[in-house]
């Protein structure tokens, strides 16, 4: 009797292990093939709908009121991080429209075509700092002179202060494009020398 | 023999199920919060309301960043503004435009008072410092 009990007590952990373990191999990609890429790689889950998200709280009823990133993004031009929308084209091809003055819906913007160069340091290419998109929809006092002296050469920046939300960083990795995408702001590409004696070669502007 | 067979079925049950229980809780993969979602928790836990989150997202594909960051004063911080219920029902802030006209008004709560208890001011799940502005302390009667 007690042997009969034990072998079906150990025979439902048993089971469930199996069961458990089966589902956890079936769920990872790769899982075929030991040498397959991304071992470590967990799918990230993007635009998530408010209740499912971290923030929101599932046993709200409004929360189901409220609109699902992924329905409002369907229409806008995608890009590979942040909100996985390039917010910037959407602006330029007229799929969004933000309003510019809430006493004045016909004041439009005035974009300021003005690139500045900010060279950096080793291979790295220069930051092509483009007004125009930016002015698309910030106010000059958005960034001058609180966050920027409106002079050349007078902002010291790095990326470890970007990183610390000062600088570029007030934005950029909070609201706009993240900083792991740099070749979206580092785009001056550079041929500078990599041995000492090597002649140094530059095509900044 | 019948006090043992009694007794060890349930316990190893139990066992099995607790295992398995821990084996299933070990795969729970954490949501990401949408990006840009700011997290304002500085009077509601004290209060008993949910915190607000509020969507950039929404936001940003209907104003230009410049009419908050500029014309309505809203710092660029997470909790930077101390904001509370009377400022916005004064037409500050949030008021200016949820005022049952451009946006739903202040009677519906919990469309903004939508988020998790006990979240502190944050954005993108990152509760630095640096990104962030800790709540006031509470106000002592």
């Amino acid at each position: 009797m007690k042997n009969t009990s034990i072998a079906l007590s150990f025979s439902v952990v048993f089971a469930a292990t199996m069961l458990f373990a089966a589902q956890g191999w079936c769920a990872q990609p790769g899982a075929a093939n030991p040498n397959a890429f991304n071992r470590l790689f967990k799918p990230k889950k993007y635009n998530l709908p408010p209740a499912e998200d971290a923030y929101h709280d599932p046993e709200s009823e409004e929360v189901r009121e409220l609109q699902a990133p992924a329905q409002a993004f369907q229409s806008l031009p995608k890009s590979a991080s942040g909100n996985k929308v390039d917010w910037v084209k959407a602006v330029d091809e007229k799929k969004i429209t933000p309003v510019w003055d809430r006493g004045d819906p016909a004041a439009q913007a005035m974009p300021m075509d003005l690139d500045i160069v900010f060279e950096v340091k080793g291979t790295t290419p220069d930051v092509v700092y483009p007004h125009r998109q930016h002015t698309l929809i910030l106010d000059c006092t958005s960034c001058h002179p609180d966050i920027f002296v409106p002079q050349k050469g007078a902002n010291q920046i790095s990326m470890a202060q970007i990183m610390a939300g000062q600088k570029c960083g007030v934005c950029h990795g909070s609201v706009a494009f993240p900083i792991a995408e740099c070749r979206r702001c580092h785009t001056n590409k550079k041929t500078v020398a990599t041995r000492k004696g090597a002649p140094a070669k530059s095509n900044k502007p | 023999m019948s006090q043992s067979f009694s007794t060890s079925i349930p316990r190893k049950f139990a066992l099995a199920g607790m295992l398995f229980l821990a084996m299933m809780l070990g795969r729970v993969e954490f949501a990401a919060a949408e990006f840009g979602d700011i997290v304002i928790n500085n009077f509601s836990d004290g209060v008993g309301m949910r915190p607000v989150v509020f969507p950039h997202w929404f936001h940003r594909v209907r104003f230009a960043c410049k009419v908050c960051h500029t014309d309505l004063g809203f710092a660029m911080k997470a909790g930077g503004n101390q904001l509370d219920m009377a400022k916005i029902l004064e037409g500050q802030f949030c008021g200016a435009c949820h005022d049952g006209t451009t946006a739903w008004a202040t009677e519906r709560c919990a469309l903004c008072h939508s988020g998790r208890a006990g979240m502190p001011n944050q954005v993108n799940r990152n509760k630095d410092p640096k990104l962030t502005e800790a709540a006031p302390a509470p106000a002592k009667k």
